[in-house]
């Protein structure tokens, strides 16, 4: 297509039979090949001349890939292809874990929130990726199939850097789950974009609390923030002053504080740092007072 | 380049195309299948011109691999109209003169035809909400909203 923008350089489409055939693909082809899922950053990477890749390895057919299951003991399993929107309608997931579903809604527009995946957002590692916060303060954890056999992954020390993970070639994420969700808990989900709808965010912001006889506050608070640093940032320091003190305004401001002293935010096209840091404080004080609402 | 012999039933009828790994959808549909009212307008996911309709939901045809699209079943504005006869979106656009250029009106059909399938009776938050990937430059949007207001009375009417 003779457009401004070129079109797709050339590949080969690979669609696996199995799992085992697909990973071994993908190591006999280091550096030169990527699981495929919705495509919606690779065919923009792929086309932009970013990404090199001679083979896009199909895994969305493959088995499991697709299917949500809940189970009120073990929680909540999203196969890895899952659409956003499909995680967003699903009865189980608004109710049980209604801020995941919140994540999802906040990406892009509709349409490419069908074929856009949560995990794929996960493993593209990008510091704004909107589904990330919710999916670790929720205690997300990434079942891989790899070279070497089935293991899990949890998110907590997945992110290495932007567009990089612990996830090695031959790796294929097949699934996420999650742990039944704290007794008690509420979480936020607030995202800063240059406009109301759809754009990525300057600034993200999730926030889940729930009651906890643990800490000295008798609550406990998970905090993590997008597009302020490499790799989503849990903002450790705030999360300390909301189990240490007795919960106010005081505290909360505090925290929120905290969070903007925590974050090395940068500037680039769709913000200053000077004023990420401000919408962290902000945002995370206004997430709070929401949180807190519901579970004090 | 690996190529790849396709089936999909587009429309209404079966096509079979032969698409090298590295066609989008919206190149297939435009350039092997004539169907030019598919729009490219970015070729990025960001605009929604693209808009059609795959196995029942919208999504950007320039975000798929035309591979990707075997055995599936695919909608685009032509297929709206049934026998000659425009539906209650298009009819409500005209209405509203809600089209200017009209370059983004196959993708707007396409999003608010499923909107209305999915979500018979919308808020105008769900509408604008439905539409949010699906941007016009000539409008502002008001008279497009309005229109997909008026297509949802002329569905209750109907029922
Ligand atoms: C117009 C537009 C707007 C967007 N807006 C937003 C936004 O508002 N917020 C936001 O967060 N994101 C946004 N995005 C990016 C978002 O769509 C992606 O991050 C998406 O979630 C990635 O999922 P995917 O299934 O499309 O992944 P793909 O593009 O298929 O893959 C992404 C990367 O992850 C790897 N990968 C994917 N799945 C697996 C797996 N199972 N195992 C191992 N590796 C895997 C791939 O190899 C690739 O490197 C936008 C994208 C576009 C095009
Ligand atoms: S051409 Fe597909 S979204 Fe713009
Ligand atoms: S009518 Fe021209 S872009 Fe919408």
């Amino acid at each position: 297509m003779n457009n401004a923008h070129p079109g797709l350089p050339e590949f080969d489409y690979i669609k696996p039979a199995t799992l085992a055939e697909a990973s071994q693909f993908l190591v006999q082809h280091e550096n030169e090949s990527r699981p495929f899922m919705g495509g919606t950053d690779i065919i923009v990477r792929m086309r932009d001349g970013f990404w090199k890749d001679k083979y896009l390895v199909e895994v969305k057919h493959l088995e499991g890939m697709t299917s949500i299951h809940f189970d009120p003991v073990k929680g909540l399993t999203i196969g890895a292809a899952t659409s956003m929107n499909n995680v967003a309608a699903h009865p189980d997931i608004q109710r049980y874990y209604p801020l995941l579903a919140e994540a999802a809604n906040s990406v892009a527009s509709y349409q490419l929130r069908n074929r856009a995946t949560v995990v794929g957002n996960i493993c593209n590692a990008s510091p704004a990726g909107d589904t990330t916060g919710a999916s670790m303060v929720l205690g997300g954890v990434l079942s891989v199939h790899g070279a070497g056999g089935l293991r899990t992954e949890p998110l907590t020390t997945f992110f290495l850097g932007p567009g990089k993970t612990v996830l090695k070639p031959g790796d294929i994420v097949t699934a996420i789950t999650f742990p039944i969700p704290p007794k008690g808990w509420a979480g936020k989900y607030i995202k800063l974009g240059r406009n109301a709808l759809s754009d990525l965010s300057i600034v993200g912001v999730t926030v889940l609390g729930y009651p906890d006889a643990a800490t000295k506050s008798g609550y406990r608070f998970h905090i993590v923030l997008a597009s302020v640093a490499p790799v989503p940032f849990v903002a450790a320091a705030a999360e300390a002053v909301l189990a240490e003190k007795t919960i106010s305004d005081d505290v909360l401001d505090a925290a929120a504080a905290a969070a903007m002293d925590g974050c090395k935010p940068i500037d680039d096209v769709r913000s200053s740092a000077r004023y990420r840091k401000l919408m962290v404080r902000n945002l995370t004080r206004k997430a709070l007072d929401e949180v807190w609402t519901k579970i004090k | 380049m690996s190529t790849h012999k396709i089936t999909v039933k587009i429309n209404g009828g079966l096509e079979q195309v032969e698409v090298p790994s590295n066609m989008s959808l919206l190149s297939m549909l435009r350039e092997k299948l004539a169907l030019t009212g598919v729009k490219n307008g970015c070729a990025a996911g960001e605009c929604g011109a693209c808009t059609i309709m795959m196995n029942g939901e919208p999504v950007n045809s320039c975000m798929v691999l035309a591979v990707e699209a075997d055995g599936a079943e695919l909608v685009t504005v032509e297929g709206l109209t049934t026998e000659g006869k425009l539906d209650a979106i298009q009819e409500a656009l005209i209405d509203k003169n809600a089209v200017q250029c009209g370059f983004c009106t196959p993708g707007i059909l396409i999003s608010a035809n499923a909107l209305l399938t999915r979500n018979p009776n919308p808020s105008e938050t769900e509408i604008r909400e439905a539409l949010v990937g699906n941007l016009c430059r000539c409008t502002g949007y008001i008279r497009i909203i309005e229109a997909v207001k008026a297509a949802v009375e002329m569905h209750k009417e109907e029922a």
